[in-house]
C-alpha cells in the first residue's frame, strides 16, 4: 500500500480521529470510549451489531404492538380498545416489523458477516455505512412519535392505500412520510455499500461463482433494494404532494387514480417481499450443509433460482390487486407470472432436501432453527401458489389467509431464519457458544407458538373472515381465541432469546474455537472466535479449488 | 494495486451530524406542512446539510489528495456512484411510470374506453385529452393554458443538450493535461446550466401565474410540475456540483490520471440531461 | 405437522374448554363454502383441486425431508455422500412443478374468463361504498337505499348477549331474485371498500371515481353474508353485506312495497312535523349515520371528531344555520361528509333536530323536512 509513505492529509480532524492516515497496522489504537465510540463507529462488525440490537427492540416494540392486536381480537365484540387505536396497531406492527425489524436484522448480518465471509476488512464506504445506521433511530423515532400526535398515528395498513392515506388521513400522515424518506434513504444507502462491498472487495482469487450463498443472495437483495426504494420514495412524495399541495395523482376528479397507488407502491412492494426473504435463503444454505456434513447441493441453480426470483419479482406486483378491477389480459398476466416463481422457489427447497439426502445430519440450535424454516417456508410458499390462482383469489383476497401466508413467509420463515443465523453466528460474534437449554426452550416454544398463532388464520381466512377488522362475527371465535394464545406464546418465549444474547454477550458460555461448528465451510471460521474487531488487513489466501463452494 | 494490504478510512462525526440535521430538516419539513411551524428547523436542517455536504466533500478530498486512497477505494467510489445514480433513475422511472399510466389508462377509462370505460358513468361530460384542460371534476379545474413546447422548453433542451457537450469537451481537456481549456468549458457548461434554470424559472412564474397551471390543474398541473419540479431540483444540485468541481479545477485539485469526482459530476450531469429529453418529449411536446 | 397441530389445537380446547364454552360458537366451517352459483361452485373446485395438489407436494417434500433427517442422523453413525450436483435431478424438478403450474392456469383461466363476462345482464345495480355502510341503487327500477349494521352497539360493547349474525346482519338487505343475471357496478363515495360475499365468490374494490363491473347468477333463494373486505376505516368491520335471493315473484312484490314506502316518505316530507317525531326518528337516524364518530352520548372523540353535546352551534340559535349547513354539505377540510345528497329530507330534519335536542342540548328548536328541502332545492 503506497499510502503509508505520504503525508497525512491536512484534514480537521478531532483527537480521535488523529489516526486518519488508514494504514491498515495503525488504524486499532486510540479507539473512542463510551457511547461515542458507537456513535462514530465505522466497523462493520460495530455497525452490524447496532442493526442487530436496533432490530431486535423493533421486533419487541412491534410484536407488543401484535399483542394488543390478538388481545383485541381474543374475543368477539369491543373488548380493549377502540377501532381507531386498532388499526394504528396494525399500520405501525406492519411498518415497524417490515422497515425496522427484518430489514434492519438482515442488514446487520450483511454487514457482520459479508466481509468476513470475502476477506474484506470492511465494508466499502464505511462513513456511509454509520451514517445509514443512524438514519434508522431518526427515522423510526419520527414514526413512533406519530401515534401522539393529534389525530393519531398512521391507521391506513402498513400499505397505506390512497385516498384513506391522503384526504381522508389523519395530520401526522406528512410525518410518516417523511420517516420512511430517512428509513428509505438509508436503506439504499445500505444496499449501495453492500453491492460496491461484494463486487469490490473480494479477496484475490473469490470469483463471483465463489462466494457463499449469504453472499450472493444479499447481492442480488441490494440490487432489488436499490431498484424498488426509490420507487417507494416516488409514491409517497406523490401521496405528500396530494395531502399538502392540492395535486390530484390519486383522486379522479382531477384526473387521478387511487389505482395508480397500488401500481406504484407494490412494484416496490413485491421486490421488498423478496428483500425480506432472499438473505434468509442465503442463511439456510450456509446452515444446512454444516449440519449435515454435506456440500450444498445444487450451488449454481440455487444462484440462478434466487437471480430468477428477483427477475420475476419486478413483473408479478399486481397480484396484490387482483380485485380491484385489472383488465383481464393484465389479470391473465399477474397470474401467470406469479405462478412461475414457485419455479425456483420449489428449486430451492429441493435443493435443501438434497443436501440433507445422505448427510451425516445433527441437530444443533440453528440447525433446528433452519429445519422449521424449511417445513414453514414451504407452507407458506405453498398457500402463495393457492394465492396466485386469480379466480380463487377472489376468496381469499384480503381474508386471513391472506395473513396466514405472509406471515407463514415471515415469520415462521425470515424471522426463524434471523434467529438460525444469530444462533449459528454468536460463537464467532461473542466467543462463546449460546446457552442450549435455553436455546431449545426457546426453539420448541416458538414452534409452537408461531404454528398455533398462524395456522388457524388460514381456517379463518377461508372461512370468511376479513383482515385488519378489530371485531368479528361469531363463528371465528374459536380460531381467533386459538391464534391469540399463540402469539402470547410465541411472543414471551422470544425473551428466552433475549437471554441467551445476554449471556453470549457477557461471554457465560462455553467457549467456541474457530472452527465453532464442525462441518462449517467458509472465511469466517478462519478467524479466531470472537472475531478480533479488525479483520482481514490483509486479503487472505483463496484458492478456488479447494475453498469454493461451487468446486468440484 | 494493492493485493496484499486494504485501505479502510478513519472515522468521522460527519455521519451522525449528517444524521441529525436531515433528522431536523424531517420534523421542519412536518412542522411546516401540518403546523405552518418549524421554519427554523427547516431552514436549519438545510443549512445543516449544506454544511455537512462541504465538510464531508471536503475531508474525502483533502484525503483523496494526500493519496490515502488507494485503486480499490477509488472503484468502490465508482461503484458507489454509479448505483446511486441508478437509483435516481428509478426514481424518476416511478414518476414517468405515473405519467404514462395515466395517460394510457386512467384517462380512457374516465372517458369510456377501454376495459373499464363503464367508469364514465361517472364522469358523463368527461372528454379524455391530453394535455387534460378539462378535468372530470369541473371544480378542480385544469389549466387555461399550456407551455408550447417549441418555445423555451425547447431552447431549454438545446442548451441542456449542449451543456453536456461542452462539459464532454472540459473532461477530453482535462485528460488532455489543458487545465485552462478545461476550465473554460466547464464555465460554459455552468453558464448554460444556470441559463437554464433562469429559463425554467421564468416559465414557471409565466405558467403558474398567466396560463393557470398550478400544482392544483389536476392531473396535467401535478405530472407537469412533479416531474420538471424534480427534475429542476436535480439541475440545481448538479449545478452546485459543478460549481465545486470548477474552484478544486481551478485549484488544480485534479490530475489527468487521478479526476474521479470530475468524472461522477459529469455522470451525474448527462444523467440530468438525459431525464431532461425523456420529459421534453412526453411532458412538452407528446 | 399439520396433524400434530390440529392435536394441539383440539387439546388446547378440552382444557380451556369449559372456561371458554361461551365464546365458542358451532363453526359455520374450516373451509370456504361452495357457494350458491355457477361461478362460486368453479372456484370452489379450483380450491379444492389446488389445495390437494399443494397438500400432495408438501406429503412427498416433508415426507423426503423428514426421512432424510430420520435415516441419515449422525447420531446413528451415518456418514456423508458427497455428490452435490446432478442435471437430471435438477432438470426433473424444475419441469415437474412446471407441469403442474401449466396444469392448474388451464381451468383457473377458463373460470376468470367466464368471471370477466358481465354481458346480456337483466339487472343492473349500483353499489356504492360509503364510510361505512352500502348503497344499492336499482338503476332500472328506480329504487335505492343505504344499507347499515343492524347488530346493535349493545352487543358490541358485550352489554348484551351477541346474536347469531352478530356484525353480519343489516337493516336493509339487497334483495335479488334468483335465476336472473344480475351486473353490479361497484363504486365509492369516499375511499376503497370492498363488496365481499363468499357465497357468490364476489369480492370486488370499490374505487372512489372508477366502476368495477362484477356479476352472478344467484341458483338457490336464501341469506347471504358477507364483509367489507378492503381496509376504510375506524369502522371498517362494521359494514356488513346481506343479500336476500328470492324467487321473482317475491322479488316483484318486494319491488312494489319499496316504491309504496318510497312514495310514502315523499310525501310526509311536505307536512308539518312535531318536536317528538323528529327526535324520535332523529335518535335512530343518529345511531345509525354520526354515532359511529361523535358518540353515542354525543361526547365525540376530539380533536378529530367534535362534541356535539354543549357545543355552542347546537346549543345556540346563531349555530343553527352553520350546523344544518354542517349536516347538509359537510365540512371540508374535515372528515365530516355532506349528507344532503345521501339521506331523505325528513331523516336530515330529524337528525338535526334530535341533536339540538338531546343530551341536554334543549334547544326545543324543530327542524322541519320542508325546511332541508327548499335549503337543498336552492
Amino acid at each position: 500500500m503506497t499510502s503509508r509513505s505520504l503525508p497525512r492529509p491536512v484534514v480537521q480532524q478531532s483527537a480521535s480521529e488523529a489516526t486518519a492516515g488508514g494504514a491498515a497496522a495503525g488504524h486499532h489504537a486510540h479507539q473512542p470510549r463510551g457511547l461515542l465510540r458507537w456513535v462514530l463507529t465505522t466497523n462493520h462488525k460495530e455497525i452490524g451489531t447496532l442493526y442487530l440490537l436496533f432490530a431486535l427492540l423493533m421486533f419487541f416494540i412491534g410484536g407488543t404492538m401484535a399483542l394488543v392486536v390478538r388481545a383485541e381480537l381474543f374475543q368477539p365484540g369491543m373488548t380493549f380498545i377502540l377501532p381507531e387505536f386498532f388499526n394504528q396497531m396494525t399500520t405501525m406492527h406492519g411498518l415497524i416489523m417490515v422497515f425496522g425489524a427484518i430489514m434492519p436484522a438482515f442488514v446487520g448480518l450483511a454487514n457482520w458477516m459479508v466481509p468476513v465471509q470475502i476477506g474484506a476488512p470492511d465494508m466499502a464506504l464505511p462513513r456511509l455505512n454509520n451514517f445509514s445506521f443512524w438514519l434508522l433511530p431518526v427515522s423510526f423515532t419520527i414514526l413512533l412519535s406519530t401515534l401522539f400526535m393529534e389525530g393519531g398515528g398512521p391507521n391506513f395498513g402498513w400499505t397505506f392505500y390512497a385516498p384513506l392515506s391522503t384526504t381522508y388521513a389523519p395530520p401526522s400522515t406528512s410525518f410518516f412520510i417523511l420517516a420512511m424518506h430517512l428509513a428509505g434513504i438509508s436503506s439504499i444507502l445500505g444496499a449501495i455499500n453492500i453491492i460496491a462491498t461484494i463486487l469490490n472487495l473480494r479477496t484475490p482469487n473469490m470469483r463471483l461463482m465463489d462466494m457463499p450463498l449469504f453472499v450472493w443472495t444479499w447481492l442480488i437483495t441490494a440490487f432489488l433494494l436499490i431498484a424498488v426504494m426509490p420507487v417507494l420514495a416516488g409514491v409517497i412524495t406523490m401521496m405528500l404532494l396530494d395531502i399538502n399541495f392540492g395535486t390530484s395523482f390519486f383522486d379522479a376528479a382531477g384526473g387521478g387514480d387511487p389505482v395508480l397507488f397500488q401500481h406504484l407502491f407494490w412494484f416496490f412492494g413485491h421486490p421488498e417481499v423478496y428483500i425480506m426473504i432472499l438473505p434468509a435463503f442465503g442463511i439456510v444454505s450456509a446452515i444446512v450443509p454444516t449440519f449435515a456434513r454435506k456440500r450444498l447441493f445444487g450451488y449454481a441453480s440455487m444462484v440462478y433460482a434466487t437471480a430468477s426470483i428477483a427477475i420475476l419479482s419486478f413483473v408479478v406486483w399486481a397480484h396484490h390487486m387482483f380485485t380491484v378491477g385489472l383488465p383481464l389480459t393484465a389479470q391473465l398476466f399477474f397470474m401467470y407470472s406469479t405462478m412461475l416463481i414457485a419455479v425456483p422457489t420449489g428449486v430451492k427447497v429441493f435443493n435443501w432436501i438434497a443436501t440433507l439426502f445422505r448427510g451425516s445430519i445433527s441437530f444443533e440450535l440453528p440447525m433446528l432453527f433452519s429445519l422449521a424454516f424449511i417445513v414453514q417456508f414451504t407452507i407458506g410458499g405453498l398457500s402463495g401458489v393457492m394465492l396466485a390462482i386469480a379466480p380463487a383469489d377472489f376468496q381469499y383476497h384480503d381474508t386471513y389467509f391472506v395473513v396466514a401466508h405472509f406471515h407463514y413467509v415471515l415469520v415462521p420463515g425470515a424471522v426463524f431464519a434471523i434467529l438460525a443465523a444469530a444462533y449459528y453466528w454468536l460463537p464467532k460474534w461473542s466467543g462463546v457458544y449460546p446457552n442450549v437449554k435455553l436455546g431449545l426452550t426457546h426453539f420448541w416454544l416458538s414452534v409452537i407458538g408461531v404454528n398455533l398463532t398462524f395456522f388457524p388464520m388460514h381456517f379463518s381466512g377461508l372461512a370468511g373472515m376479513p383482515r385488519r377488522i378489530p371485531d368479528y362475527a361469531l363463528q371465528f371465535a374459536d380460531f381467533n381465541l386459538l391464534s391469540s394464545i399463540g402469539g402470547f406464546l410465541f411472543g414471551i418465549s422470544q425473551l428466552l432469546f433475549v437471554a441467551v444474547v445476554i449471556l453470549c454477550i457477557r461471554g457465560k458460555g462455553e467457549k467456541a474455537p474457530a472452527q465453532a461448528w464442525e462441518g462449517a465451510e467458509g472465511l469466517e471460521w478462519t478467524l479466531p472466535s470472537p472475531a478480533p474487531l479488525h479483520t482481514f488487513d490483509t486479503p487472505p489466501e483463496f484458492v478456488p479449488e479447494r475453498d469454493s463452494p461451487s468446486r468440484h | 494495486m494493492s493485493s496484499s494490504s486494504y485501505y479502510v478510512p478513519a472515522t468521522s462525526k460527519w455521519p451522525i451530524i449528517a444524521v441529525l440535521v436531515m433528522g431536523m430538516l424531517a420534523v421542519g419539513a412536518g412542522l411546516m406542512m401540518t403546523q405552518g411551524s418549524g421554519l427554523i428547523l427547516l431552514v436549519g436542517g438545510l443549512v445543516g446539510v449544506a454544511w455537512v455536504m462541504y465538510g464531508w466533500f471536503r475531508d474525502v478530498t483533502l484525503e483523496s489528495m494526500g493519496g490515502l486512497y488507494d485503486a480499490q477505494m477509488d472503484r468502490s467510489f465508482r461503484q458507489g456512484m454509479a448505483w446511486f445514480i441508478f437509483s435516481e433513475v428509478m426514481f424518476f422511472a416511478a414518476f414517468f411510470g405515473a405519467l404514462f399510466y395515466i395517460r394510457v389508462f386512467t384517462l380512457p377509462w374516465l372517458d369510456g374506453e377501454g376495459a373499464k370505460g363503464i367508469t364514465a358513468l361517472l364522469w358523463p361530460d368527461f372528454v379524455a385529452s391530453w394535455p387534460l384542460m378539462n378535468t372530470p371534476d369541473p371544480a378542480v379545474g385544469g389549466p387555461d393554458a399550456i407551455i408550447n413546447p417549441w418555445t423555451l422548453p425547447l431552447i431549454n433542451t438545446l442548451l441542456l443538450v449542449t451543456s453536456s457537450i461542452t462539459l464532454t469537451f472540459s473532461h477530453h481537456a482535462l485528460k488532455a493535461q489543458q487545465r485552462l481549456r478545461a476550465r473554460n468549458w466547464l464555465i460554459l457548461t455552468l453558464v448554460l446550466g444556470g441559463i437554464f434554470l433562469v429559463i425554467q424559472g421564468i416559465e414557471y412564474v409565466h405558467a403558474w401565474t398567466e396560463l393557470g397551471l398550478t400544482l392544483q390543474a389536476g392531473i396535467y398541473g401535478a405530472t407537469f410540475f412533479l416531474l420538471t419540479g424534480f427534475h429542476g431540483l436535480h439541475v440545481t444540485i448538479g449545478a452546485v456540483i459543478l460549481l465545486v468541481l470548477l474552484i478544486r479545477l481551478i485549484k488544480g485539485h485534479f490530475t489527468p490520471e487521478q479526476h474521479f469526482a470530475f468524472e461522477a459530476g459529469a455522470w451525474y450531469w448527462h444523467f440530468v440531461d438525459v431525464v431532461w429529453i425523456g420529459l421534453f418529449l412526453f411532458v412538452y411536446v407528446f | 405437522m399439520l396433524q400434530l397441530l390440529y392435536r394441539s389445537c383440539g387439546l388446547l380446547l378440552l382444557l380451556t374448554g369449559p372456561a371458554l364454552a361461551s365464546a365458542i360458537n358451532t363453526s359455520s366451517g374450516w373451509n370456504m363454502p361452495p357457494g350458491v352459483t355457477d361461478i362460486s361452485r368453479e372456484i370452489y373446485s379450483l380450491h379444492m383441486i389446488i389445495f390437494w395438489i399443494c397438500v400432495a407436494i408438501a406429503v412427498v417434500v416433508f415426507g423426503v425431508m423428514f426421512w432424510s433427517l430420520f435415516v441419515y442422523r449422525k447420531s446413528k453413525g451415518a456418514k456423508p455422500a458427497h455428490f452435490h450436483e446432478n442435471t437430471t435431478v435438477e432438470v426433473i424438478w424444475t419441469a415437474i412443478p412446471l407441469a403442474i403450474l401449466v396444469i392448474m392456469a388451464i381451468p383457473a383461466t377458463a373460470t376468470l374468463k367466464k368471471i370477466y363476462d358481465a354481458s346480456d345482464a337483466e339487472i343492473d345495480i349500483l353499489v356504492t361504498g360509503y364510510q361505512w355502510r352500502w348503497h344499492y341503487q336499482y338503476l332500472d327500477q328506480d329504487i335505492s337505499f343505504f344499507s347499515n349494521l343492524g347488530t346493535p352497539r349493545s352487543q358490541i360493547l358485550g352489554e348484551e348477549d351477541k346474536g347469531d349474525f352478530y356484525l353480519l346482519e343489516v337493516d336493509n338487505p339487497l334483495v335479488l331474485p334468483v335465476g336472473k343475471k344480475v351486473r353490479f357496478l361497484f363504486t365509492s363515495n369516499d375511499v376503497i371498500h370492498a363488496w365481499w360475499v363468499p357465497d357468490l365468490a364476489i369480492k370486488k374494490d370499490t374505487i372512489p371515481g372508477f366502476i368495477n363491473e362484477s356479476w352472478t347468477i344467484i341458483n338457490e333463494p336464501g341469506t347471504y353474508r358477507g364483509q367489507c373486505a378492503e381496509l376504510c376505516g375506524q369502522d371498517h368491520a362494521y359494514m356488513p353485506i346481506e343479500v336476500r335471493a328470492v324467487t321473482e315473484e317475491v322479488w316483484l312484490s318486494w319491488l312494489d312495497e319499496q316504491r309504496e314506502t318510497a312514495a310514502a316518505e315523499a310525501a310526509s316530507g311536505e307536512r308539518e312535523w312535531t318536536l317528538a317525531e323528529l327526535n324520535e326518528r332523529g335518535a335512530g337516524v343518529y345511531t345509525t349515520y354520526c354515532a359511529a364518530c361523535h358518540q353515542a352520548d354525543g361526547s365525540g372523540m376530539p380533536p378529530a371528531f367534535p362534541a356535539l353535546r354543549g357545543n355552542p352551534v347546537m346549543t345556540s340559535a346563531e349555530g343553527r344555520d352553520k350546523h344544518i349547513n354542517a349536516v347538509l354539505f359537510g365540512r371540508p377540510g374535515t372528515s365530516m361528509p355532506g349528507y344532503g345528497t345521501t339521506l331523505s329530507v325528513n331523516d336530515l330534519a330529524a337528525v338535526i333536530t334530535y341533536e339540538r335536542n338531546a343530551w341536554g342540548n334543549d334547544t326545543g328548536d324543530a327542524v322541519q323536512p320542508s325546511e332541508i328541502r327548499a335549503l337543498l332545492d336552492r
